[in-house]
């Protein structure tokens, strides 16, 4: 397969670093002004590009294992934002400064009053805690290794054997990866209210990140068709699939969402109740009414047909949109912890700077990337099948 | 194999004619032919292969079809008679509060809505299709049944023109087919028009033997299949058991009534049924006032009269503004009354209060006597019933 790899400019690194920049130094600022707020905030930035990243090794792992034609060529996209892994072992530091400001949980004095919470210490507790999260942290960075480099060399020696290798790691990884994502989102996100819990949560954090994921794998494979890197043979029929899946995903999200709160209105339990409610209280009413159609509704219509999944403009508007839809559905289930018993406005300039960086981050990461590999898996045995892709 | 040619020709000069079919051999030919067809400015032509071809809508100029809109107005449609007819049986027709939840409980309908739109819409495409593709309520269509139709669902792909174009010409459409690569060019010719084809006889059999199976498996499955006990050892026997018919009674019923007048055993009549209020010195309670009997005495008050006499018997009931307020069990008269006189309005009622006799029993009345008894007398209580529990304190 011939193929002519064509530089990204450094303009567009130099445009990350200056958003990272940016983002660093108004998020210094935040923490200044208020560390709490600035903490709530910066665990949402987090959450985000940990599910995009470990999103995109899951789509990896996927398309491996499903024996998908269409996403070939389009591989290395997740492959790049997948690279993104390594980086939470940094970006986690920060969070364990802020677990006082965040887990209720590690009051001990509030625990010690509080017999629910007491029952919970044997799994709530910072140092099982903290085991957990490098335990994920490091179950991902060794499957992305493995991943990557068998899909690298391949590109070097061509040897066929390295694609069954990897759809062997896939059907290894999905299992583990459906353990980790939910230990994380309950760690991470379900904790923030101790005393609440839901068997469904972690399906709900999946669906939400996997549209996060497929909509950043759109928005970069569309840019890049637009500015001419990828293959010419690739058409406006292979993004048909990158708009089906975000599609159902959407459908799948909002399943699950409406599983959860009428499980939950059902049984009218108040240890489970008070978490919608808080949702419900003051300005988070709009949030919450605002999520039904910024994050099912709209996307729902402008993505049900079959020219809206084949039209690029078209699907770049969705998958900005969805993107931004995964920010807030973050924002819905992380603020409200912050905003019980305080008077505080609901949006300041903190929630608008922190995203800089998670938007920084990505455009680094995917340049650092291109730099060193190629755009495409250029000698996988299926690509020519890819190319050639038709509706 | 001659004469029927020689019959079917007969039969052809009197049919019209609805298109020319030709064969092509390799997915390539045919894409190049639907391409080639529909450049030429042909809009009434169809392709027929054994499996979808990829692009092949692409090439015919096809316009995407209106099939989807059907589908999302019988969708919304099934929704919206689900929510109306769930609205009207569960918040207007009948009422009633499930786990304490509104008439009209939103999401608890968000699943049924759901399933029925899921319903409505596959069901409408279903019979949509069918009824576009038969010419319903023609049930036939004319490519059926041809050696053509044989062919292209097995291994060869087809392309015809039908005689409705407006290009269409029996000379130019069979070169055209033979210039394009087409193999096999033949013409294909309309069905005698059956003027009721839904009531041909054939037709009204095949619908009579699937009504007739389809019910009589029904019932078979449900009447008879279901209740095939795979071994029954002892668990059928020749002896009476409740709410079952029995052969030795001439009407058949396993559960008999009582004989007239027969009473259950330990079963003290009440005589005084038949009066509205008790003769003063009518009744002695028989129980003694025991811890024992006032334990018990106290919890059946507690079960049965407290949710409207109070607990205390101050009339100041839990269920007040429900029901006209009870009196005070502390008046004068209620403490005047006799044991018997209480123990009558527990057993047969008074005014509101119903007969508690179905829920009590005899010594359960007697005690709850003696509870309201000693009630009364701590309400009113003595100087010296006041030394006396103080004494009775100190000592413990």
């Amino acid at each position: 397969m011939e193929y002519k790899k064509k530089e990204i400019p450094g303009s567009v690194e130099k445009l990350g670093w200056i958003l990272l920049g940016l983002g660093v130094i108004l998020g210094a600022v935040a923490f200044l002004v208020d560390s709490s707020r600035a903490f709530f905030n910066y665990l949402i930035t987090f959450m985000f590009v940990l599910s995009v990243a470990v999103g995109a090794l899951f789509i990896v792992a996927l398309e491996y294992l499903a024996g998908a034609d269409w996403s070939v060529p389009f591989r290395r996209i997740p492959e790049f934002f997948a690279g993104a892994i390594p980086l939470l072992a940094v970006l986690v530091i920060p969070l364990l400064f802020g677990f006082h400001d965040l887990f209720h949980w590690t009051h001990t004095e509030d625990v010690e009053a509080d017999k629910i919470l007491q029952g919970k210490t044997p799994y709530l507790n910072e140092v099982f805690f903290i085991i957990r999260t490098v335990l994920c942290i490091g179950v991902w960075y060794i499957f992305y290794r493995l991943f990557t480099r068998n899909s690298r060399k391949q590109d070097a020696t061509g040897d066929q054997k390295l694609t069954k290798k990897n759809i062997t790691l896939s059907a290894i990884f999905i299992p583990i990866f459906a353990v980790t994502i939910t230990i994380a989102a309950v760690d991470w996100l379900m904790t923030l209210e101790p005393h609440w819990f839901s068997t469904i949560f972690g399906i709900y954090f999946f669906s939400g990140s996997m549209i996060a994921t497929l909509a950043a794998i759109t928005l970069a494979a569309i840019l890049l068709k637009e500015k001419g890197y990828l293959h010419p043979k690739i058409t406006n029929e292979h993004f048909y699939s990158l708009g089906a899946l975000m599609f159902a995903f959407v459908n799948f999200w909002a399943y699950i969402a409406f599983s959860q709160y009428m499980l939950i209105w059902y049984a009218d339990l108040p240890e489970t109740t008070f978490w919608f409610l808080q949702r419900w209280e003051g300005p988070m009413m709009y949030v919450s009414l605002g999520l039904i159609f910024i994050h099912f509704v709209i996307p729902y219509f402008g993505l049900v047909s079959l020219p809206s999944k084949t039209d690029p403009k078209r699907l770049k508007i969705m998958s900005v949109w969805l993107l931004f839809a995964h920010g807030l559905n973050l924002y819905w289930l992380i603020m409200p912890t912050y905003f019980t018993g305080k008077e505080v406005p609901v949006i300041t300039w903190m929630e608008f700077t922190f995203p800089l960086i998670a938007i920084a981050l990505f455009i680094i990461i995917f340049v650092i990337h291109a730099k060193k590999f190629n755009l495409m898996p250029v000698r996988d045995p299926k690509l020519r099948r890819g190319l050639d892709f038709h509706l | 194999m001659v004469h029927s040619q020689a019959v079917t020709e007969v039969i052809i000069m009197n049919k019209k004619l609805y298109g020319y079919t030709a064969l092509f051999d390799t997915p390539d030919g045919i894409m190049a032919a639907a391409k080639k067809t529909a450049d030429d400015g042909f809009t009434k032509f169809d392709v027929n292969t054994p499996y979808p071809v990829h692009g092949i809508d692409k090439a015919m100029k096809i316009r995407p079809s209106k099939l989807g809109f059907i589908t999302l107005f019988f969708g919304l449609l099934g929704g919206a008679l689900a929510i109306l007819f769930m609205y009207w049986t569960m918040s207007v027709d009948y009422p009633m509060v499930i786990g304490g939840k509104p008439f009209f409980a939103l999401p608890a309908f968000g699943p049924v809505t759901f399933e029925v739109i899921v319903l409505t819409a596959t069901l409408s495409t279903v019979a949509a299709m069918i009824a576009l593709f038969f010419y319903l309520p023609q049930n036939n269509h004319p490519l059926h049944d041809t050696d053509y139709m044989k062919t292209v669902s097995s291994d060869k792909y087809g392309l015809c023109i039908e005689a409705e174009d407006p290009l269409f010409d029996e000379k130019k459409v069979q070169t055209f087919l033979s210039a394009a690569g087409g193999k096999n060019i033949t013409p294909v010719y309309n069905p005698e028009p059956v003027k009721y084809p839904l009531l041909q006889p054939k037709f009204l059999a095949v619908l009579a033997i699937i009504a007739l199976s389809v019910s009589g498996a029904t019932y078979f499955t449900l009447n008879k299949l279901m209740y095939m006990t795979p071994f029954n050892w002892m668990s059928e026997q020749e002896k009476l058991t409740p709410q079952r018919t029995y052969w030795l009674f001439e009407d058949g019923y396993g559960m008999r009534a009582p004989v007239q007048g027969s009473v259950a055993r330990g079963f003290i009549p009440y005589p005084f049924r038949d009066q509205s209020v008790l003769e003063e010195g009518g009744l002695a309670n028989p129980l003694l006032a025991t811890e024992e009997v006032l334990t018990l005495g106290k919890n059946k008050y507690n079960t049965f009269c407290s949710p409207c006499h109070g607990n205390h018997g101050d009339g100041d009931s839990r269920l007040r503004g429900q029901f006209p307020n009870p009196p005070s069990l502390h008046t004068p008269r209620a403490r005047e009354w006799s044991d018997g006189q209480i123990y009558h309005v527990l057993t047969v009622g008074q005014n509101v209060m119903a007969s508690y006799e179905p829920y009590t029993t005899r010594e359960e009345r007697w005690a709850i006597v003696h509870y309201i008894r000693a009630l009364q007398r701590a309400k009113n209580a003595s100087d010296a019933d006041i030394q006396l529990v103080r004494s009775d304190n100190n000592a413990r």
